[in-house]
């Protein structure tokens, strides 16, 4: 197969988010329309400005922690199988939305309090609490084995608490579906100037443990034994997942897939060492999650799709036509 | 001994059937199904709160012998046994109960399962004010009760009562009513939407869209709607989503926020829904212009 250069991917990449913002900005409630970016009154400035702008960048933020979030699992845990909420993120970020919805509903004062933490917060909080949980199931970092189970066991246990909690309380039902799908819709700039830095943080440290990965792909041993410490490694790493992780959950829902999906992908157009596997996936999450809140809300505006369900299909589809091609998946 | 008996328990049964002024009942439920009892039910089992209010409306609440798990009104029907959700349906409870009759809704689980255990499972579906009406109509010929349609009638008063009370400058009003913060509206088509037309204002959300259609939150500040009504679980920092601040509703504080005990009642497409009509109205008539 031609690998294509990682230079070329990257500007390609690029190019493709460029394209897909300016598609953003073009398309919302009334389909796709250039009338938009023709001045207009007021009201179309604001949709613009307020509205389509921060939604699209956000998204591909958002994309692109997860897409980094996934790579740097993949690698730390020599795992293919690896995504960003492997380490119980999801499972944590649900149950703190849920909790929040129940004490909304509880008495006026939880309600007050509840308002002032905001979904986004109880979402980043559960987040990280779920991994700092599985970190001391596991007793530290330095146990791949006990971390991943740990990581199992906290998805499952937590995520059991949340269905508990959304059939004793009916009310939260849709929005915990709302959430558990995924959801762009509000994305601010408020979310936007959250999203960007911790990406630019999160992607400097991935890129500082780049050469780390790279030789722990020949195993922990080898890579003890050419210089890497692992310890320190293994911990910034987590950090960055998880941060990473919960921002972009805290902003946008538990978005299926895009984690798991942008890694692959890159693998499958260019072979390469960590430090571009960690940028390009981190460029593909974001393209990806970019392109389907567009098509989210273009199918069937004004109304939206769910966008966890648009990035399942579309990333589905592509990494299995891939599959089909026998470009994904081999043991190189 | 008992084979004796047999015949002297059909006659008692037949009084105490004769009694109640019971001759056999027949009701074709929303599958089509027509199926007939010897006798008006005796023992209910309602999965659905909308259905379980329709029931006591009937005035047949101690005919109720168990309900799902989110039925709460009238206080009479929190002491029955609680037999689960639409998910989680406790069949073994329920056939313990031994039921003449289940009332489920279309999409409950267990509809075939309870059947199949040979139980009659009558199937009714509340989406629209007509729907509240037929179902009336349904469960008051089920259950041999003179007259179910005085309950609609009530309703049609308390409906009346209401829009009569909303101010004609409330009247023209454009609303956005949401029932979920992802956001999903109530359109025109749906029962809250049929609601909000009898009492004036103009829903942003067209009949094109749905009863309960998932909208781009960008639809909201094009239609820019001069009121919003929301369920306080949902009214988490409206202003701060994106563009929403401009919002006329928002601006002009045109906002009405109704706690929970109010936004579930408001929820139930049933008896109550002339209840929630006034909750509606008092609403309007707050935020009218002066």
């Amino acid at each position: 197969m031609n690998a294509t250069k990682p230079l070329h991917l990257l500007l390609g990449l690029l190019l493709l988010s460029c394209a897909l913002s300016l598609l953003g900005v073009a398309v919302g409630s009334t389909g796709f329309s250039l009338e938009m970016l023709q001045g207009g009154d007021a009201v179309q400035q604001q949709i613009l400005w307020q509205i389509r702008f921060p939604r699209s960048a956000g998204a591909w933020a958002a994309g692109a922690l997860l897409g980094l979030a996934g790579a740097v699992a993949q690698g730390l845990f020599r795992n293919p199988l690896a995504d960003p909420y492997l380490l119980g993120a999801s499972a944590g970020a649900g149950l703190g939305v849920a909790v929040l919805l129940v004490l909304l509903g509880l008495s006026p004062a939880t309600a007050a309090w509840s308002m002032k933490l905001g979904l986004t917060g109880a979402a980043f909080l559960g987040a990280v609490a779920a991994v700092l949980l599985t970190l001391t199931l596991a007793r530290g970092v330095q146990q791949t084995m006990r971390l991943l189970l740990a990581g199992v066991i906290v998805g499952v246990v937590l995520g059991s608490a949340t269905a508990l909690l959304t059939i004793m309380t009916p009310d939260i039902m849709r929005p915990m579906q709302a959430f558990m799908l995924g959801t762009t819709g509000f994305l601010s700039w408020a979310s936007v100037w959250i999203l960007l830095p911790v990406l630019l943080g999160c992607l400097l440290v991935a890129l500082g443990a780049s050469r780390a990965l790279d030789a722990l792909t020949l195993g922990e041993a080898t890579a003890r034994s050419l210089g890497v410490r692992l310890p320190l490694v293994r911990l910034s790493l987590i950090a960055t997942l998880a941060l990473a992780t919960g921002a972009a959950v805290a902003q946008a829902g538990l978005i299926a897939f895009v984690g798991l999906v942008a890694p692959h992908l890159v693998r499958s157009r260019t072979h390469s060492t960590h430090g571009w596997l960690l940028l390009l996936s981190a460029l593909t999450g974001g393209a990806l999650l970019l392109a389907a809140d567009i098509a989210a809300r273009w199918l069937i505006a004004p109304q939206e799709l769910p966008v966890g369900v648009v990035t399942s299909m579309l990333g589905g589809a592509y990494l299995l036509l891939l599959m089909h091609r026998g470009k994904v998946g081999e043991l190189k | 001994m008992i084979k004796k008996m047999k015949p002297w328990l059909h006659v008692w049964l037949f009084a105490l059937a004769a009694q109640a002024g019971a001759a056999p009942v027949s009701v074709k439920d929303d599958r089509g199904l027509l199926q007939q009892w010897p006798a008006p039910p005796q023992r209910i089992v309602s999965l659905l709160p909308s259905l379980t209010e329709t029931v006591c409306a009937l005035g047949a609440c101690e005919r109720l012998v168990g309900v799902d798990r989110y039925s709460n009104y009238p206080a009479a029907v929190d002491k029955l046994p609680k037999l689960g959700g639409l998910d989680d349906t406790q069949v073994e409870s329920i056939v313990a109960l031994r039921p003449d009759v289940v009332l489920v809704a279309p999409s409950s689980r267990v509809q075939d399962r309870l059947a199949a255990l040979g139980l009659k499972v009558v199937v009714l579906e509340t989406r629209s004010h007509a729907d509240v009406k037929r179902v009336l109509q349904s469960v008051g010929q089920l259950l041999a009760v003179p007259e179910p349609l005085k309950v609609w009638q009530q309703i049609e008063a308390q409906m009346a009562e209401a829009a009569a009370s909303v101010p004609a400058s409330a009247r023209g009003l454009t609303v956005y009513y949401e029932v979920d913060s992802s956001p999903f509206a109530a359109g025109e088509s749906s029962f809250i939407g049929e609601t909000l037309a009898r009492l004036g204002p103009r829903n942003i959300v067209g009949k094109e869209l749905g009863p309960f259609p998932k909208l781009n939150p960008e639809f909201v500040v094009r239609a820019d709607p001069q009121l919003i009504m929301v369920a306080q679980r949902n009214a988490v920092k409206l202003a701060e989503r994106p563009g929403w601040n401009q919002i006329r509703a928002l601006k002009d504080k045109r906002l009405c926020v109704f706690p929970p005990q109010e936004s579930e009642l408001m929820a139930r497409p049933g008896p109550r829904m002339g209840e929630a009509a006034k909750f509606m109205a008092r609403c309007l008539r707050e935020v009218a212009p002066k």
